[in-house]
């Protein structure tokens, strides 16, 4: 079979003793530097990529490939420990996550997470040898207002997230938008809303927003709270491994992330980001069983399935980045830095012209993601010792590193006021009650959004009906608008409920 | 005290205060955040619908977001809730020190050129910040806060100077020159 013979290919040139002993170094690079708070996987491999440059190809693309996953492995352990994302698919990680960590049950999460991955890995690198060539027409069916119509999807699917209010949370997406429009308009060149500061005209970075709002929000809010009642960990760390139940729970919500993070990967423009979204979205709607923990309280599934769907949608969205050439995210982006670096141009050429190292990238993703899980469960019970650490050390250590964090992505001191700013925001998003986590989704995706949207417009002569008379985007809409009134019913029942209490 | 005083929960859903705090005042948040949006995307060009300017998307989005705040607003005006959802006291103590330590960390590490203030480098910048971040814990032992800001500069010099090799003015302009 011709898969087989790919794969076979692949593996005869990314398997050697010395190959290994670079995913390896990467790895164990990728996870220590990662689990810094403050520095995410972007960062990480920014810091690290200079590192490979000295290497052949293959040896290069499989040490890039394990800093990946260490990188992306260690932003999720700072999720889950300290409530930090280093990324915009670890927000999702977090809500259960950290909840997990602080009832003592860190050490389940970090194996969830990692397995989930790992298994969803292996899945994804299976597809994307079996039908990386059939799977690129479906992208060209993606027109402008699709991709619109998916990023309402996606956005609608971030509002069930919130725990709290649903007008709230979609007013949250909608902030989010606008501070992603900050920036030069890519269309016009103008730049919007940058008050003449010439740093404010690049936009506004994501880490800055994710240290300032979850970061120091979290912080200032936690040290606002009596020393006895204050929300860290405070149960007793029990078990380092996932129990009988919890895989029990775990596999089912492993397996619908990893379908859905293959099916969502190939989607190129943040189909990973919207696979963790979703997967979550989609495991807080399935029943809840006798016994198990709710959702946003510290439910392993919350934590393997949207972890799995990340993973299986990084593979996956390998299609678009080798077919059109968009890579699906930032992580993704410095990737392809890295290969034309090495004269690797991605492009649908490469499988054709250049088999050995296309599916040795292939063999060699599969092996990074072997190398965590071989290096990183054991380290569990490192990290879970970093709870012990009394929080009156562990705070004043969190700001430093996000300070440095956001002065080394651009050194440069705008980003430190910049982050200081937003950590007053994000205090009083908490005093407010209104939740941070759609914010950053929103953040994400308006430019796209805004791109699209324009696109489609122009196509259609300024009617805006095209987002319902083109049959793959009505249906994408109306998908979304099921979601919406979903969402609303319990709601508006409780609602409901509450007035009867009151009468 | 008075026999009417059963209809108190009927007179109090048509008086004008506040049902709850945090609604409204996120209501007025994106309210003005939406505005303030809005209106300064009127300084760009709005263009049609088939051809969008830059100020387009923006403006529609602001728009909305005003529109929400409103609608959130008006809930809470009405929507009685338990307890009036009240906002509680802010913490000033720990928001001043977390804040003013994450500037610190700035203004020590690289100076503040337009002021004269000559950058002091990493080292001096993490024992700044850490002294002063440490303020805002309930307890604050001066002997603790130096060995973890000690502990903190060797190994922030020794992962991002010496092992990333990431380009920090480590030590005082005045001493390196």
């Amino acid at each position: 079979m011709e898969l087989f013979d790919n794969l076979a290919l692949g593996f005869g040139v990314a398997f050697t003793f010395q190959n290994l002993i670079y995913a390896f170094i990467g790895c164990l690079l990728g996870t220590l530097i990662g689990v810094l708070p403050g520095v995410g996987p972007v960062a990480t491999i920014a810091m690290l990529l200079p590192a490979t440059y000295a290497l052949p190809p293959v040896a290069a693309l499989i040490m890039l490939a394990g800093i990946y996953y260490g990188a992306q492995y260690g932003g999720s352990t700072t999720a889950i420990l300290v409530n930090l994302p280093g990324e915009a698919s670890s927000v999702v990680t977090m809500i259960d996550g950290y909840q997990m960590a602080r009832k003592g049950r860190a050490g389940p999460a970090l194996a969830a997470a990692g397995l989930g991955s790992f298994f969803a890995g292996c899945v994804g690198t299976l597809i994307l040898a079996a039908f990386a060539g059939p799977l690129t027409e479906v992208a060209f069916k993606f027109g402008p207002a699709e991709y619109f119509s998916l990023m309402v999807l996606g956005l609608i699917g971030a509002v069930v997230l919130a725990s709290g209010s649903l007008i709230k949370a979609v007013g949250m997406i909608v902030l989010g938008l606008l501070m992603g429009l900050i920036g030069t308009d890519v269309n016009s060149g103008v730049a919007r809303f940058s008050f003449d500061i010439p740093e404010l005209t690049d936009g506004v970075g994501f880490i800055v927003i994710a240290m300032g709002v979850f970061g120091y929000g979290e912080i200032i809010s936690n040290l606002s709270k009596p020393e006895e009642d204050r929300e860290v960990f405070t149960a007793k760390v029990t078990g380092l491994m996932p129990n009988a139940e919890d895989f029990k729970n775990m596999v089912p919500a492993v397996l619908r992330g990893t379908a859905l993070g293959s099916a969502l990967g190939i989607l190129p423009g943040g189909g990973a980001l919207l696979a963790a979204f979703a997967a979550y979205t989609i495991e807080k709607k399935t029943k809840i069983r006798p016994g198990e923990v709710p959702f946003g309280q510290g439910n392993i599934r919350g934590v393997a399935a949207p972890e799995s769907a990340n993973n299986s949608a990084s593979q996956t969205s390998f299609i678009p980045l080798l077919t059109l050439g968009i890579p699906p995210n930032a992580v993704m982006a410095l990737m392809v830095g890295a290969m034309t670096i090495h004269n690797i141009q991605p492009g649908p050429q490469v499988m054709t012209s250049n088999p050995e190292l296309f599916w040795g990238l292939i063999a060699s993703m599969w092996i990074g993601n072997a190398m965590l899980i071989i290096l990183n469960l054991p380290l569990i019970g490192i990290w879970i010792k970093l709870l012990s650490v009394p929080y009156r050390w562990l705070f004043p250590a969190i700001v430093l590193f996000c300070a440095i964090g956001v002065y080394s992505t651009n050194n440069n001191t705008w980003d430190i006021w910049m982050v200081a700013m937003f950590g007053v925001i994000g205090y009083i998003f908490i005093k407010l009650g209104m939740e941070p986590a759609p914010l950053l989704l929103g953040f994400i995706l308006g430019p796209m959004m805004e791109e699209n949207l324009r696109r489609a417009m122009l196509l259609s002569r300024g009617d805006w009906s095209v987002f319902v008379t083109r049959p793959l985007s009505a249906s994408l809409l109306a998908v979304a608008l099921l979601l919406l009134i979903v969402v609303a019913l319990p709601s508006i029942k409780s609602k409901r409920e509450e007035a009867f209490v009151e009468d | 005290m008075f026999p009417q005083n059963r209809h108190n929960s009927n007179q109090r859903r048509y008086r004008v205060n506040i049902k709850s705090q945090k609604d409204f005042f996120s209501g007025l948040f994106y309210t003005v955040a939406g505005a303030a949006f809005a209106i300064g995307a009127t300084n760009y060009s709005v263009g049609t619908g088939a051809r969008m300017g830059p100020g387009y998307f923006p403006l529609l989005l602001g728009i909305l977001l005003a529109v929400i705040g409103a609608f959130i607003m008006f809930k809470a005006l009405t929507v009685e809730t338990q307890s009036g959802d009240k906002i509680g006291s802010w913490a000033w103590k720990p928001l001043i020190f977390i804040i003013a330590g994450n500037l610190l960390f700035g203004i020590l590490l690289a100076g503040l050129p337009s002021l004269g203030v000559p950058a002091m480098g990493l080292i001096v910048a993490i024992y700044g910040t850490t002294l002063v971040v440490s303020l805002a814990g309930d307890t604050f032992k001066l002997k603790e806060v130096l060995v973890l800001a000690t502990i903190l500069s060797i190994g922030s010099y020794g992962a991002f100077v010496m092992l990333l090799k990431l380009q920090f003015p480590v030590w005082p302009t005045f001493i390196t020159g």
